[in-house]
């Protein structure tokens, strides 16, 4: 009853995601997966809406989920962690396409290439989540819609710890990343929020980015609040070739032609090469030019963030920059773009308390006093960020699903079915009409029959099962079938 | 007197020899009547279809429009690419059943080449997945060209074409080979010329497109509708893309697995569900022994750092569609996918500067696991929809195939 209250507590506010995440723990079924066992066996057994719970041990699996609503969550006993291990062997922990996909509490260690890999899955949560050396990422959701990346802790990661790659609507909050080559990475993504995470030790702390040459072509709309970025001077350790590996060590905040970026209320200290470097994509000589995206960083605003002790040792390229600029050390705050910027509306709040270059055609943007009464947002916050909690979505992102009813009916008959059958004339598989004339009105017979057929007509190839398309498709789908008249 | 109204209803739609040519079985098990042609219904007896290709439905306004079940999944921006459950790029469809049945004839007739020697189906034949089973495809007299014929399947849903992706529409494309010296050799006014003296091609253009002259974008927008109804989705990877979860063997879940984790990054750039994100790669394969570096998408699009980049293709019926790469530069599949292991630019040229695409690194698969992934390329095989030869052309030639299918059998 209390657990019903808070559920729909939240459900009411909004949370849908917690909303969701909690009522499938209470309507589904729950499988237990202990020491020794197969986690993936598991999830070949659940269904839409269940949860699998894993007790401490060491698991050494490769585990995908394609399929809908399925929460997989760690129980940690006694800081017992059930832990998934890679040896270096495997390739990824877990693969998701699924909908509504829960992902909690893991040890993940000794992967060659993820963590946990998101690919098309909407409405995801992946949180408290202990991530070691997991190879290429950590966690990295790709085409996902609506997702929340919270309180994990990763650590030795090779490219980028937490990547939110071609996604929109997500949230990556309170989390901690270090010892990375990236600590964050959002890449040719829209709204995006980066709030309240530790970013330390990293090569570079958080990055904002477009790589040209993937087949979305933009990144915008993205905040990076509140985070703790510091002595992100880690020597770059990434695989040659990869796009990280051109990020000097020493880089606190990276924006690289990414659009309506907003830096505010971070802190921002010890990076050896500098606080925050705004560029240009057209600066990148080791990737093949793209003309389809804007390599230019346009409308960047950065307010009020605590910055000191940046670019006390500035790597490599960017040591010579600061050189002609008659500087030993590096920026607090570095623009660097190959057109003038005036035009492409960026601006900076508190110019004169950083040392930066490249702003002079940057406008001066407010950012009013946080006085004790207004700890939380108010109206004073106006020009600001402040007042808005998310950049998730209200409601769940289009889950992508065929929907059982008859418009469902018609994409399947034609997408499946009339490749063998047509109205009036034979093709693979005999003519509708003969159909509709032996069944009659009979749906369910040819439901049935689809879903096992054997072969009744001599001079007509066997039917390939369609037991893959569900029983209550089935049976729209034959009710389509007859009710075809051309 | 049932089967006698079934018979008409049956006659009044159907195309004797159209692709749709067993349906005269169907029209006989109605009434007992054995049909032949006649001298006289010759001309009669290229009647073009009223019904749409496989896979489509007819909309309003005599057009075909493409279902597929990809159709109910959204993509993020449209972009055409995502997971297994995203929607597929905008297809090329809308043309009338007519037009892509004529699309039909012109595709298979020899009649479109200089010498009427070659079709556009010389080079992509329906046995080899619509390519030709060769390294560089054979022009007019057998000319040898520089690349591979690529595959058609799905090719409606490109807006990037050729290796180097220097075309952007099936129309604009065609005209290269239509007109190319050593590809089919033909010239415009020859080409119109042959199809406006013969009368059933006269009437066939006239059926789809009105009455008047035949004219050369007819032609063009025919090839089109009938290169754009080739359509492959219902292989057995979508089918558990759509959730059936047992259509895979283990051994191509392992593959697939493989082909999707961020250590291959096969599916980075070979996107589901197309399995293509149709954008200009530059991995550094090695050219066939003696052959010249092929400078791809640098050559073609000016831009100096897209040298030795290509259009990434389609995997869909890539078993079907060997040898591999622009040139044929690997045999098998299993060749194919032992050169990503290989390490970056481990290929390349002594004299050549690449800019190898970030992708293409050294995942150090294990042996198993590239085997795995061949099993995977092997359930993107669905060939379903295949359209009807015709085993009879308007011009009387012979339908164009590929010049190697004496070594089908032993493929």
């Amino acid at each position: 009853m209390i657990r019903k209250t808070i559920l729909r507590g939240l459900c009411l506010k909004g949370l849908w995601l917690y909303c969701i995440a909690f009522s499938s723990l209470a309507v589904g079924a729950t499988h237990e997966v202990k020491d020794g066992e197969s986690i993936q066996a598991a999830v070949a057994k659940a269904k839409a809406g269940d949860t699998i719970k894993v007790f401490p041990g060491t698991y050494h699996e490769t585990i995908y989920v394609d399929k809908d609503d399925i929460s997989l969550i760690g129980i940690v006993e006694n800081g017992e962690w059930p832990h998934l291990d890679g040896e270096k062997i495997l390739n990824d922990a877990i693969l998701y396409s699924g909908n509504g996909f829960s992902v909690e509490w893991f040890k993940i260690t000794k992967y060659k290439g993820n963590a946990i890999m998101g690919q098309s899955g909407n409405n995801f949560s992946i949180r408290n989540n202990w991530v070691v050396d997991t190879g290429l990422y950590g966690i990295f959701p790709e085409f996902g819609h609506n997702g929340l990346i919270e309180n994990n802790i990763l650590s030795g990661i090779e490219d980028a710890a937490i990547y939110v790659g071609m996604s929109d609507y997500i949230d990556v909050r309170n989390n901690q990343v270090f010892d990375n080559v990236a600590g964050i990475e959002v890449e040719n993504s829209r709204h995006v929020l980066v709030e309240g995470n530790v970013a330390r030790n990293n090569t570079g702390g958080i990055l904002v980015f477009i790589t040209p040459g993937l087949p979305i072509k933009s990144s915008y709309d993205a905040i990076v609040r509140r985070n703790f970025v510091t002595n992100n001077n880690t020597p770059n350790f990434a695989i040659p070739g990869s796009l990280v590996a051109g990020i000097p060590s020493g880089t606190g905040i990276l924006v690289m032609s990414g659009d309506k970026v907003v830096i505010e209320d971070n802190i921002i200290t010890g990076n050896n090469t500098g606080g925050i470097i705004v560029t240009s994509g057209d600066f990148v000589t080791e990737v093949a030019s793209d003309k389809d995206s804007d390599p230019h960083s346009d409308q960047v605003e950065i307010r009020n963030n605590v910055m000191f002790d940046n670019g006390n040792d500035p790597d490599g390229e960017m040591k010579l920059l600061m050189l002609s600029k008659f500087s030993t050390k590096g920026p607090d705050i570095l623009a660097y773009q190959s057109a003038t910027e005036k035009e492409r509306g960026s601006c900076i709040s508190r110019r004169e308390a950083y040392r930066s270059y490249g702003l002079e055609e940057w406008a001066d943007c407010d950012a009013p006093t946080v006085r004790a009464a207004d700890a939380v947002a108010s109206a004073s916050d106006i020009g600001t960020t402040r007042q808005l909690t998310t950049k998730m979505l209200e409601a769940p992102a289009d889950p992508r699903i065929i929907t059982a009813d008859a418009g469902g009916a018609e994409v399947v008959y034609n997408g499946i079915c009339a490749g063998c059958h047509a109205y009036n004339v034979r093709l693979i598989g005999p003519p509708a009409l003969v159909i509709q004339a032996q069944y009659g009105d009979d749906a369910q017979a040819i439901a049935d029959y689809v879903a096992e057929p054997v072969r009744r007509r001599p001079d007509f190839p066997n039917m390939p099962p369609q037991g893959h398309i569900s029983e209550e498709m089935r049976l729209l789908v034959a009710e389509y079938m007859l009710g075809l008249d051309g | 007197m049932m089967s006698v109204l079934m018979w008409r209803s049956c006659l009044s739609k159907l195309s004797l020899s159209g692709p749709r040519a067993r349906a005269l079985g169907l029209c006989t098990f109605f009434l007992w009547l054995p049909l032949s042609l006649t001298a006289d219904e010759h001309r009669h007896s290229f009647e073009l279809t009223t019904t749409c290709p496989a896979g489509f439905k007819l909309i309003e306004e005599r057009r075909c429009k493409l279902n597929s079940l990809y159709d109910n999944y959204r993509s993020p921006h449209d972009s055409g690419v995502g997971g297994p459950r995203a929607g597929l790029p905008k297809i090329r469809d809308g043309f009338s059943p007519q037009v892509i049945d004529l699309g039909r004839y012109l595709f298979f007739d020899p009649l479109l080449s200089a010498d009427n020697s070659i079709a556009c189906s010389s080079c992509h034949d329906p046995d080899y997945g619509f390519a030709d089973g060769l390294g560089r495809a054979r022009g007019i007299n057998n000319a040898v060209l520089d690349r591979s014929a690529p595959s058609l399947w799905n090719i409606g849903f490109f807006d990037t074409l050729l290796w180097d992706g220097s075309k952007s529409s099936l129309e604009e494309q065609l005209i290269g080979p239509l007109y190319a010296d050593n590809e089919m050799g033909n010239r415009p006014d020859q080409l119109i010329a042959d199809l406006r003296s013969n009368a059933i091609y006269q009437d066939l253009f006239t059926v789809a497109f009105g009455p008047g002259e035949i004219q050369l974008d007819q032609v063009y927008t025919a090839i089109t509708a009938f290169e754009s109804s080739l359509v492959s989705l219902n292989s057995r990877y979508d089918f558990y893309a759509h959730g059936l979860q047992t259509a895979l063997s283990p051994s191509e879940l392992e593959g697939l697995n493989v082909f999707r984790s961020f250590v291959s990054r096969c599916g980075e750039c070979h996107t589901p569900p197309l399995f293509s994100n149709q954008e200009i790669a530059i991995i550094g394969v090695p050219e066939p022994k003696g052959r010249p570096f092929d400078p791809g998408a640098g050559a073609s699009s000016g831009i100096p750092s897209q040298r030795g980049g290509f259009r990434v293709p389609s995997l869909r019926n890539i078993a079907k569609t060997a040898p591999y790469m622009h040139q044929g530069n690997f045999e098998s599949l299993r060749d194919t996918v032992a050169f990503y292991n290989g390490g970056r630019g481990h290929a390349v040229p002594e004299d050549e500067n690449l800019l190898i695409h970030w992708h293409i690194w050294d995942p150090d698969l294990r042996e198993e696991e590239l085997d795995r992934l061949v099993d995977f390329l092997h359930a993107l095989t669905d060939e379903g929809f295949m359209p009807e030869i015709p085993k009879r052309l308007p011009s009387g030639l012979t339908p164009g195939r590929a010049m190697n299918r004496n070594n089908l059998t032993s493929r």
